[in-house]
């Protein structure tokens, strides 16, 4: 077995302190020993290992950047290099880790009432309850501001109708964060699965993301008690603030998505003899290796510069979109162009860079489209939003 | 119970090596240096014992400040408190290393000492036993399994093509082998743990070698694969290649 060694061409491995680099490597070793022997299987069968779940939990991953009940308490350089170590092996498996901290244990450790926190926390931690996040509906992706799930007060509960889509982990979960507009504002939800009125149903056939899954949440007259709405936030910038959250971590797991491909490729193209030499002897394959290259050292750099900034306090959401925007893009990239240099062999699954290439059309996609992100940083700039 | 493991940093066991140019010594630049992968078994095994009956783990190796970084991944699996023996220079033989590890031994008086079989850069597989023989303890060297039970422990030694059961009393040295166990992942929560712990740091006194390291010298270069010809051609030529150059037929 091959160990993975990370790309480093600034010796950002200095900007690291020993903790961070213990976290890095222990995820790596992980990943390495744990999950690259079983994701081809899983990726074909569109399943998700949940053997790892509880060995993930053991580990620490899951909350890692969440203090008590618990959980790691990383700095936030150390939880993003858990996930860029985690989507080295596959998006799938960063996106279970994202949602699990970043979406659901997020929002119960900020804004949930001491009973939810006891209740739902540490057991999130362990990997022994798993949670899924209801946000993006149907006919409103987005702009979930516009959503039409609904819940009314009823007694001592609450009523929900409606429908999430595109749910990481929907069917799975034994807990769902739901988003509903109780009148006019929106407010979060802890729905339990097997909730009478509660039920899931799986997105087939993707050509992505394989390794998670994918499910629509069903809510039909679903009644849960009044002790499960989440007492500490109203209005959109509950969800958008566990988006930043996990925004922050793609920023990360973008970088080890393109590192995979950068090695495979570089790795290949060092092998593959066309013509008199290697094809990494040509100019053209030379020019595509340094586009890698040259775009990961900077992501490297601005993801690293981010994490400090959030454990400074000074870090602002759409400092968050232009690095989800840039990283994911440049992993993209990253990832196309790696198949192209493995020629006919980069569309097996004997080679991982067709894999991460489909898996990152989601991620350019989900928590903000890339040209969402662009429309936040052009208000940003400007002042003028270029949505209503 | 009172448990040392006896650990060392070595390189990655996929580095490309290098000679350096006293030619005597290895060249650090672009390796990366791990713990020795057989003492992870023997740091394992500590714990699950520690686990299994209580006590401390003390992890100690003998080496520069740079293993630190070593000390602190055993910190992180979950041993108590970890000793630097500083040591820079020429490294020390098996004897000089038994010896001095002896006389700390006889300071920090643990119940048990795990150590891997070997250390994967020098290959020697000597100090556990030199060990065990300066002490006058009990040694199980190569050990596929162990198990301890009210003093006494019993465990079998891997060897050529079977095993040995052996069994013996305490204090013992344990040399660890691949197989033993599964070595654990330092976990996040022990990580964070492990710069609190306790790292104490003495020097290595009176050490001395009755080795002498005199030259290293790299494998020789693989020669160059070639292709012999293809289709039905190629089999008379391999044929004589084998015959007269290989001379394995
Ligand atoms: C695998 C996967 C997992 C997911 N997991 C979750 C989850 O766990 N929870 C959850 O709530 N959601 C999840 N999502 C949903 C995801 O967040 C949405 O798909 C995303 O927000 C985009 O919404 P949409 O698909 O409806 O696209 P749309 O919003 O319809 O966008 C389609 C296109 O139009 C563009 N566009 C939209 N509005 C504008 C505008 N004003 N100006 C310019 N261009 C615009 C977009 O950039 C995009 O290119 C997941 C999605 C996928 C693919």
């Amino acid at each position: 077995m091959s160990r993975f060694k990370g790309v480093d061409f600034y010796a950002v491995d200095g900007l690291l302190d020993d903790e961070e680099r213990m976290v890095r490597d222990s995820v790596r070793e992980f990943v390495d020993e744990e999950f690259m022997p079983v994701v081809v299987e899983h990726h074909r069968a569109g399943t998700f290992p949940a053997e790892l779940i509880p060995k993930m939990g053991e580990l620490g991953f899951l909350g890692a950047g969440l203090r008590g009940y618990g959980c790691a308490g990383l700095n936030s350089v150390a939880y993003g290099l858990i996930l860029q170590e985690l989507e080295r092996g596959d998006s799938g498996l960063r996106s279970f880790v994202s949602v699990q901290g970043a979406l659901c244990m997020y929002p119960i450790h900020a804004y949930g009432s001491e009973a939810q926190k006891e209740k739902y926390l540490p057991a999130m931690a362990r990997g022994e309850c798993i949670g899924c996040f209801g946000l993006t509906e149907p006919d409103y992706g987005s702009n979930p501001g516009g959503m039409v799930t609904r819940a009314v007060e009823d007694g001592d509960s609450y009523v929900l109708n409606g429908v999430k889509m595109w749910i990481t982990n929907g069917s799975v979960a034994d807990l769902a964060v739901v988003w509903a507009k109780l009148g006019d504002e929106i407010r979060g939800f802890l729905v339990e699965k097997g909730t009478p009125g509660y039920s899931t149903k799986d997105v087939e056939n993707k050509f992505s993301l394989r390794v998670s899954v994918t499910s629509e949440l069903i809510f039909e007259d679903c009644r849960i008690p009044k002790e499960n709405l989440l007492p500490g936030v109203s209005g959109l910038k509950g969800p958008l603030s566990c988006l930043t959250q996990a925004r922050y971590g793609i920023a990360w797991g973008g970088i080890g998505a393109a590192m995979a491909v950068y090695e495979e490729a570089l790795s290949y193209a060092g092998n593959r003899i066309q013509f008199s030499r290697p094809i990494a002897g040509y100019q053209l394959v030379q020019e595509k290796l340094v586009w890698m290259l040259n775009e990961i050292t900077k992501a490297q750099l601005l993801a690293w510069r981010l994490g400090r900034l959030k454990d400074e306090g000074g870090m602002d959401f759409s400092q968050v979109s232009l690095a989800k925007r840039n990283n994911v893009w440049m992993a993209l990239e990253c990832a196309r162009k790696a198949r192209d240099i493995l020629g006919a062999n980069g569309i097996t699954d004997e080679y991982h860079a067709g894999r991460h290439m489909c898996n990152l059309e989601s991620v350019y996609t989900y928590e903000g489209t890339h040209d969402i992100h662009t429309l936040i940083l052009g208000h940003k700039i400007t002042g003028i939003p270029a949505y209503d | 119970m009172e448990i040392l493991a006896l650990v060392k940093r070595v390189p990655a066991t996929d580095s490309k090596i290098k000679v350096a140019g006293d030619g005597k010594s290895i060249d650090p630049q672009g390796i990366e240096f791990v713990l020795n992968p057989y003492d992870e078994f023997a740091v394992e095994q500590a714990l699950k014992t520690k686990e299994a009956l209580g006590g401390t783990v003390t992890v100690l190796t003998v080496g520069g400040p740079e293993s630190q970084k070593e000390l602190r991944t055993c910190l992180a699996m979950g041993a108590d408190k970890a000793v630097l023996m500083k040591h820079e220079g020429p490294e020390l033989d098996a004897h000089a290393l038994a010896t001095v590890l002896a006389a700390k031994i006889e300071e920090l008086h643990p119940d048990l000492v795990f150590c891997g079989r070997q250390a994967v850069d020098t290959d020697d597989a000597q100090v556990g036993q030199r060990l065990a023989a300066l002490l006058g303890w009990s040694c199980l060297s190569d050990a596929g399994t162990f198990e301890l039970s009210d003093g006494s422990w019993t465990g079998t030694r891997d060897i050529e093509g079977g095993k040995e059961s052996v069994k013996g009393s305490l204090p013992a040295v344990i040399t660890c082998n691949k197989g033993l166990n599964e070595p654990r992942y330092p976990n996040l929560k022990g990580i964070m743990m492990a710069k609190k712990k306790p790292l104490e740091e003495c020097e290595v006194q009176g050490a001395e070698n009755k080795e002498t390291l005199v030259a290293l010298t790299p494998p020789p270069a693989r020669p160059e694969p070639a292709i012999l010809g293809e289709g039905p051609e190629a089999v008379a030529v391999l044929m004589d290649k084998l015959k007269n150059e290989a001379k394995v037929l």
